[in-house]
């Protein structure tokens, strides 16, 4: 070994150089990609956002600094889409995690009918929200919806309620169809934290006597938290953007706007290009703040 | 045998009433559960097999007085529903190819590479794999229409790649990071490229892999809305979902509800197929794109 030219370690440091430089061939395919759907497009919602451009007179706009952003913070309905989002949001992601976990836990306990009881919850994670929310939609009928129907039975209600007509019960309604879409996704997330708790700590727990409620708060729990935090910031992202649901329910009903239903309304309805670029880089501010509190909360684990 | 049965009643009945109560209060909340996941599916079966003018009537009917499948024909007749479906499944279908193809080049360099940048690029996929679609779509759309794809599956094929690709390479690198490193190593010893590596090494171990992340990215190919609706303006290039949520009836005023159920019920019932078939691994793969990160 001595007497060769290349010593090991001049020769691993260029093997090493070698294969870097393969990595990053395989990688270029979808770094172009990234490039030409993402970044590009993102870098061009950002130049009109600082212009008056529209669709309506195309090549004839102009630079006009700030302004669309000045306009977006009187914007009434910018405003109204912003409450209606964090409202959307706030609920969702309460109430799918409470009853997520119920749901997770009573899956992750041993029963008859477990493996049926997990393909179903699977079923309305499948489908396409606007399949859901079409079908929630008419379920919601005023007249002829099976809801109100099911309500005046039990006497829950004297009348029947147009649910998505009334703006008091509209955006509740359509909370009601994100929790019975959205739910599943939340339980299975968390009974695969469950999953991961073995079980002989609880066996343990028993033989201390510790109550199945004071197991659930001292073990359960903290044990699950990265699952909990995980899930909680997925959904929240996600919710944050909601669109499918609501443009399919109200549409742009003010009652219920959202700020991505806004933006889609303000780009295509009104071609307003400036503006409605404008409006996507202020929700990419406000997602983009809770993923990077995400990235770097979670320690993601690269190796 | 006699011995036990003789034991087991007495075992039983040793048991207090409030292990019963529980018992039966956990499986009135599992049929509530139930209950509460199926009904819709069950109202759309139902309003579906139902003509309209027994749908519009009060009071309402739990089960379709003369069963029909009148609306089924009339979605494939009266409205460009078979296109619909075949633009979705072109869309979709192609997507997912082309998100396995690029990848999995993607995912071999992340999950088995060392080199300087990794750190970077994984942020980057992470990144882009959260990116809210609206916050891109402006530029998107006037890209989509100076390139000449607009209202077409190219458009979308495209477009739904900044969601499936980064989700393809975040899902895969955490498979390839789990195939053992002998593996490549003595493929490399025997002299292959790493294209062959590639394909005739990892690839095969990493088969269940690409099941798993080639069905989560196809079912969200299929139910993207936000992209199909923006960058598609006739009916007959829309894909299923846009088709849905757009379905127009005689009138103005009403909306063909026994058809919108019934178009329903033939996108949900595939979907439903692949979930019970792929049970097992879509939820690890759910759980891997999520949990593991």
């Amino acid at each position: 070994m001595a007497n060769m030219p290349v010593t090991p370690r001049q020769k691993s440091f260029s093997l090493a150089q070698n294969r870097a430089r393969t990595a990053w061939l395989l990688l270029l395919p979808t770094l172009i990609v990234i490039l030409l759907v993402a970044a590009y497009p993102l870098y061009r919602t950002l130049y009109y956002s600082f212009t008056n451009a529209s669709f309506l007179q195309p090549g004839q706009e102009h630079g006009v600094g700030f302004a669309n952003y000045i306009y977006l913070f009187r914007d009434p309905t910018w405003w109204l889409s912003f409450k209606n989002t964090i409202i959307f949001t706030v609920a969702t992601v309460i109430l799918e995690f409470i009853l997520g976990l119920i749901i997770a836990l009573v899956i992750n306990s041993n029963f008859q009918g477990r493996g049926l009881m997990r393909a179903a919850i699977l079923v309305p994670w499948a489908i396409p929200t606007v399949v859901s929310s079409q079908m929630w939609k008419w379920m919601y009928n005023d007249v002829f919806g099976v809801v109100n129907d099911l309500m005046l039975r039990v006497h829950l209600i004297h009348a029947p309620i147009a649910w998505i007509g009334n703006a008091h019960t509209t955006l509740g309604a359509i909370i009601a169809v994100d929790i019975w879409k959205t739910t599943p996704f939340v339980a299975l997330l968390l009974l695969a934290g469950l999953q991961t708790i073995p079980s002989d700590i609880y066996e343990a727990a028993k033989v201390d006597g510790a109550s199945v409620l004071r197991q659930f708060w001292q073990l359960t729990l903290p044990l699950l938290r990265p699952a909990i935090l995980v899930t909680l910031i997925f959904r929240t992202l996600d919710a944050l953007r909601v669109f499918d649901v609501i443009y399919v329910m109200t549409g742009s009903n003010l009652a219920t706007i959202s700020l991505s239903v806004y933006n889609q309304q303000q780009l295509i309805s009104f071609a307003a290009l400036g503006y409605g670029s404008a409006i996507s880089v202020m929700i990419f501010l406000v997602i983009g703040v809770f993923t990077v509190i995400y990235i770097t909360s979670l320690r993601v684990r690269f190796d | 045998m006699a011995v036990s049965s003789r034991v087991i009643p007495q075992a039983r009945a040793s048991r207090s009433w409030s292990f019963w109560l529980s018992r039966v209060l956990f499986y009135l909340v599992v049929l509530v559960i139930f209950i509460y996941t199926i009904f819709p599916f069950y109202w759309a079966i139902v309003t579906s097999l139902t003509l309209p003018s027994e749908a519009f009537q009060t009071p309402i009917r739990y089960w379709p007085q003369q069963p029909t499948f009148q609306n089924y024909i009339s979605v494939f007749t009266a409205q460009p529903f078979a296109r619909n479906l075949l633009n979705s499944l072109i869309v979709a279908g192609g997507t997912v190819i082309l998100s396995l193809l690029i990848g999995s080049m993607a995912a071999y360099a992340l999950g088995k590479f060392r080199f300087r940048g990794k750190q970077i690029v994984m942020y980057a996929v992470l990144g882009v794999s959260m990116f809210p679609q609206i916050a891109v779509l402006p530029g998107l759309f006037t890209l989509v229409r100076s390139l000449g794809i607009y209202n077409t599956w190219w458009g979308l094929m495209f477009s739904y790649l900044i969601f499936t690709l980064p989700f393809t390479v975040w899902v895969l690198s955490s498979f390839v990071r789990d195939i053992p490193g002998e593996l490549e190593e003595a493929a490399l010893v025997d002299g292959a490229s790493t294209a062959q590596t590639l394909r005739y090494v990892l690839l095969p171990v990493m088969a269940p892999g690409l099941v798993t992340t080639g069905l989560l990215a196809f079912i969200n190919a299929w139910n993207e809305f936000l992209f199909a609706l923006t960058f598609t303006i006739d009916n007959h290039s829309r894909t299923v979902p846009v088709a849905i949520a757009l379905f127009g009836g005689a009138s103005a005023f009403e909306s063909p509800w026994t058809q919108i159920m019934a178009a329903s019920v033939v996108v949900t019932i595939p979907l439903i197929i692949l979930v019970l078939i792929f049970q097992q691994r879509i939820v690890a793969g759910l759980t891997a794109g999520a949990v593991k990160g």
